[in-house]
């Protein structure tokens, strides 16, 4: 190699070195979906409890998207895999609010 | 959260990318899915371009079915993400990365991505990935789960080293059953059970499954598994684990909830049950199923009347595709379309078709057969889990 280009290839080895030693990052963008309000009022406790609990692992829209007016047995059961397959640490009134208010909502 | 006045001030002060990170991802467009509550917006998240968006947390973006029209590369910025659990990597190092090689082998190993590029073998192959629930919106009756159309898959060229080189450089003990794998993803709380798959030890090191770090000659979108991720070609995406950094040979069978209990299908030959119904023994899930969609057409489309040009995708789990047949009849009769390019068995195979379609309304069907003869059911079946559908798909058009 000529001499004179040993000191632009030396910056250009070094400023890729740094370029390469910097850890990367990802700007995940936050989800906007928001649980839906409940068709009546008796329906309010299950309404918050949702709000405050499903979203620690998935957003609102992981309900929005499910099949449309599939009934109780299939939110209770939706309900139970949180719980008992990914430890969802919900209280069983709690849970059975949810999925009361998901069933009538959804 | 930043409303767009302290956008707008932030970006004017100069402020770098680590500003944007509490954006949220704006919808400027909904696209509605045919099936109930199919309303999703288009989002783009970094690195791609407007996806349609099934959850934000985590991430899960479906491709828009008329980029598959584009060619039978998947472009990166196009291609669907799917994660199960929430705690996606954010900040990753790629000097710092390490593959851990440990379990039932003679030497454990801790490999850095320069030593694995440096491994001999590097390799490419053109595969398709697919998630097995693709198409799970269309089950009847419908099934929980993520309610996805038909863009939950993908066709790239990737880059990297057999997975046999890492595991012959370990040594594999006699008496290994399993290899298992997991990546930097997690679980939100430590209580749920993480994602991880394992593969038998005798496919693991068949010279195909590949540690990539590459897809059409890039880096690995982070949300495709920067900087490492597992493919298996021919197999469904549920075994190509993102952001691979735990590779462990096992000499019994990993016992784990997610190949125990999820990502199960019927133990016979359609993978499939009556509706409604629990199949009696299941298996793990595995290769793909052969299926073809039409790509320059969407359901509902109208067309001149006359003779009209038809093209589209086929691809199946490794057997390559033999033969695609055009129906515009509704199925009654059949006429064979063209192949185009063959990039390899595991890959999307292009293929274009005339149709003479007289005023009024037609429906198209398309239907594949892969060279081991499989071929793709007239009427849809059905399991539990809402996997593997590969209906002989229709699209109906009016032509006027």
């Amino acid at each position: 190699m000529p001499r004179f280009t040993a000191l632009p290839v030396l910056c250009f080895l070094l400023a890729g070195t740094a370029a390469l030693a910097a850890p990367e990052t990802y700007a995940l963008p936050e989800p906007t979906a928001q649980f839906k309000a409940p068709p009546d009022a008796g329906h309010a406790a299950g309404f918050q409890a949702a709000q405050e609990n499903c979203q620690t692992c998935h957003s609102a829209d992981y309900v929005a998207m499910q099949p449309p007016r599939k009934g109780p047995a299939f939110w209770d059961a939706e309900v139970a895999k949180m719980v008992k397959v990914y430890h969802a640490p919900i209280e069983a009134d709690q849970a059975k609010a949810i999925a009361a208010y998901l069933g009538a909502t959804y | 959260m930043m409303d767009r006045r302290r956008l707008l001030a932030a970006l004017a002060a100069g402020a770098g990318s680590h500003a944007l990170a509490p954006l949220r991802a704006r919808a400027d467009e909904t696209v509605t899915l045919p099936f109930g509550n199919g309303e999703r917006p288009l989002v783009a998240y970094p690195g791609k371009r407007p996806l349609l968006q099934m959850t934000g947390r985590p991430p899960q973006l479906e491709t828009p079915f008329a980029v598959f029209d584009e060619g039978a590369i998947t472009p990166n910025d196009a291609f669907f993400v799917r994660y199960h659990l929430a705690d996606i990597p954010t900040e990753i190092d790629p000097q710092a990365f390490r593959v851990a090689v440990t379990g039932h082998v003679t030497r454990s190993l801790d490999l850095s991505l320069a030593d694995i590029k440096a491994l001999p073998g590097q390799t490419e192959i053109v595969a398709v990935n697919q998630c097995s629930g693709n198409s799970r919106g269309f089950f009847e009756p419908r099934i929980a789960g993520g309610q996805l159309a038909n863009g939950a898959m993908g066709c790239a060229r990737w880059t990297g080293l057999p997975l046999k080189s890492v595991l012959d450089k370990a040594g594999i003990k006699a008496g290994a059953v399993q290899v298992f794998f997991a990546g930097l993803d997690g679980p939100v709380l430590p209580e749920t059970p993480d994602f991880a798959k394992a593969l038998p030890v005798d496919h693991a090191s068949d010279g195909e499954v590949m540690l990539a770090w590459g897809m059409n000659g890039q880096d690995l979108p982070w949300l495709n598994g920067f900087p490492l991720r597992l493919v298996v070609p021919g197999f469904y995406g549920t075994y190509w684990v993102k952001h691979l950094n735990a590779i462990t040979v096992l000499d019994k069978p990993f016992d784990g909830f997610w190949m125990t209990s999820a990502y199960r299908i019927p133990d016979n030959a359609c993978a499939c049950t009556e509706p409604g119904k629990a199949p009696d023994k299941t298996v793990p899930i595995g290769r793909f199923n052969v299926r073809s969609f039409v790509t320059n057409l969407a359901d509902g489309a109208q067309v001149k009347a006359g003779r009209v040009p038809l093209r589209g995708i086929a691809f199946d789990g490794g057997s390559g595709i033999k033969a695609v047949e055009v129906s515009t009849d509704d199925g009654r009769t059949w006429s064979p379309a063209r192949l185009g390019q063959d990039l390899g068995r595991y890959a999307f195979r292009a293929w274009t078709a005339e149709a003479d379609l007289a005023p009024g309304p037609h429906a198209l069907r398309v239907r594949a057969t892969g060279t081991d003869g499989d071929t793709q059911p007239m009427e849809p079946r059905w399991n539990p889990p809402g996997y593997m559908r590969n209906v002989v798909e229709t699209t109906r058009v009016r032509a006027a």
